[in-house]
């Protein structure tokens, strides 16, 4: 038994590895970064992160990033909802098809729907707004959504809708006192995922977006290429960015799988 | 069993209305797109299906579609076996189970160009720590901006690092569900361990492998933000997976037509295992 765990052992250190040095290297200066090799920082600065608190165009891109993941994870859950329970309690014409259609969304290639995202939403006026992203990344987290939101609501006996009506209560009175309190881990985890898709998704972020509303990730690829070697500030950055999930993954912690498998573990 | 019920629709009816936003206005675009020619201004000649021949038959299409497959196809055998031992060595209960999963849930949350940012500070020769204990520890040449083969391993390398994990929460979830009892009795039995792992654990996690396997297979396919921050797709060509030519050609040199031929074979791929993930986890869910 004891052997074993040198298995998971090692790989957790090589997943620690990279992240350690990303870390490492956010408290370097760059002249220590550019003169050698030094596996800790020598001169120990915090200079990297004065920098992004304090330069607008560092701090507005977390700012942005966040607003537009929180809207939405909050569109998505909230339309995904109604939706999944229909799909987890009725049969209606169509459905079977519908579910698949959903799925193939969540399946396209960022890649495919670049430009013509960046023309559908310049044509409505949404280009480098917040909403723009939000509804966007609706296309793979809204399918993801009602999937696991489905997977989870499918494990709820109907007998519990069914004793609610007896009793004479209304549906949205149902809904909102009764059936979702029951399901409410399944919503911490399609919120969760909501917001982890949107958070790590860049390049329809980058793709809509110019100045108002551009993502942390977009901020950080201009500055690797305009400001040459600025790798300590770069570090620094990219080390902000896995706090929020790094906070969050602790709530779910036990629901992660459940999550992946789109509810069906 | 579900009743029939059409005012069902109603309450997919937002989620319809988004989804159909976002995804058809777009793809009808590149429909479009795909059957005509333009010379910028606006003006468009119909095309047919020349693009789609032209794309076809092009050295630049076949060599990136060859470079996804590989890239997939290294990513497939390289992380589910090893998603799979993972997850059978790790601990059943106790205070270490949050803490692998919370660890091993990590990479999987930090943005995809970070990641990218991340292995490149990483690999980067005499000053970054995989790029030093390489070069100057070990005495082997090691550049990915100059060697394909060097860039090759370390962009499979990266996917390993960012999404092992994934196959291993899958299977480690289809682990814990096998009751103490089918271990006893394997153990009656006298059972080896070999044995134990393919009549009583592999079966119990076909469902989620399936998903697994699946999902790798899309996600890597579909890959892009990764490989183009750590390689840009280089040296030369070599690292030029289907998605960063495609962004090549749309938004590089703006060739409206054959990129929106691209972009159709491109999803018709990815619909059809789509289809095949779908068929194989309702046959599941209906056993």
């Amino acid at each position: 038994m004891r052997k074993r765990a040198i298995i998971p052992i090692v790989y957790i250190l090589f997943l620690l590895l990279p992240i350690y040095w990303l870390v490492a290297m956010s408290f370097k200066t760059t002249n220590e970064i550019l003169s050698g090799f030094s596996l800790f920082p020598q001169t120990f600065t915090l200079e990297n992160y004065r920098v992004i608190f304090t330069d607008p165009t560092w701090y507005w891109g977390y700012i942005n990033s966040i607003i537009y993941v929180s809207l939405n994870t909050v569109i998505s859950v909230c339309v995904a909802l109604p939706a999944a329970y229909a799909f987890s309690r009725y049969r209606f014409l169509g459905d079977k098809q519908l579910f698949f259609w959903l799925l193939t969304n969540r399946m396209a290639p960022a890649a495919v729907f670049a430009l013509p995202f960046f023309q559908l939403y310049s044509s409505v006026g949404l280009f480098d707004t917040h909403i723009a992203v939000a509804l966007a990344h609706c296309l793979f987290n809204i399918p993801l959504a009602v999937w696991i939101l489905e997977g989870f609501m499918g494990g709820i006996p109907k007998e519990l809708d069914e004793t609610a009506y007896v009793d004479g209560y209304s549906f949205p009175r149902f809904f909102v006192t009764i059936f979702l309190p029951s399901i409410k881990a399944g919503v911490g985890v399609a919120a969760f995922f909501c917001f982890m898709f949107s958070w790590v998704e860049l390049l329809l972020a980058k793709t809509l977006t110019a100045v108002a509303a551009k993502p942390i990730a977009a901020t950080m690829t201009k500055t690797a290429s305009s400001a040459g070697y600025e790798l300590g500030l770069l570090a620094a950055a990219g080390t902000l960015t896995i706090i929020p999930g790094a906070i969050v993954i602790y709530f779910v912690r036990n629901y992660i799988a459940r999550g992946f498998a789109l509810g069906r573990v | 069993m579900k009743t029939e019920n059409q005012k069902a629709w109603f309450f997919v009816l937002p989620v319809l209305l988004l989804v159909a936003f976002n995804a058809l206005v777009p793809i009808m675009t590149v429909v479009n797109y795909s059957v005509q020619e333009t010379f910028g201004n606006n003006v468009f000649f119909w095309q047919g299906l020349d693009w789609f021949e032209q794309i076809l038959r092009s050295d630049r299409f076949q060599a990136a579609l060859g470079r996804q497959f590989l890239f997939t196809f290294l990513i497939l055998i390289i992380e589910v076996p090893l998603g799979i031992i993972i997850a059978l060595s790790m601990p059943r209960k106790g205070i270490w189970v949050p803490v692998c999963l919370v660890t091993m849930a990590l990479p999987m949350l930090i943005p995809w160009n970070v990641v990218g940012a991340m292995w490149n500070i990483f690999t980067l020769p005499n000053i970054g720590l995989l790029g030093y204990f390489l070069n100057d520890v070990l005495g082997i040449a090691y550049d990915m901006t100059q060697n394909p083969f060097a860039a090759w391993v370390t962009i499979v390398t990266m996917d390993v690092w960012h999404w092992t994990s994934l196959v291993v929460l899958l299977s480690y979830a289809g682990l814990v569900s096998i009751p103490d009892a089918y271990y006893q009795a394997a153990k009656i039995d006298g059972a080896s361990p070999w044995k134990v792992f393919r009549y009583i654990q592999l079966p119990k996690m076909k469902t989620v492998l399936t998903i697994a396997i699946l999902l790798r297979f899309m996600d890597s396919f579909n890959i892009y933000t990764e490989p183009f921050v750590l390689t840009g797709g280089g040296p030369g060509n070599s690292t030029t997976l289907l998605s960063i030519d495609l962004v090549k050609i749309a938004l590089g040199q703006f060739d409206l037509g054959p990129a929106a031929a691209m972009s159709l074979i491109y999803f018709a791929i990815t619909l059809l295992v789509s289809w095949l993930f779908y068929t194989l986890m309702t046959k599941d869910d209906q056993q």
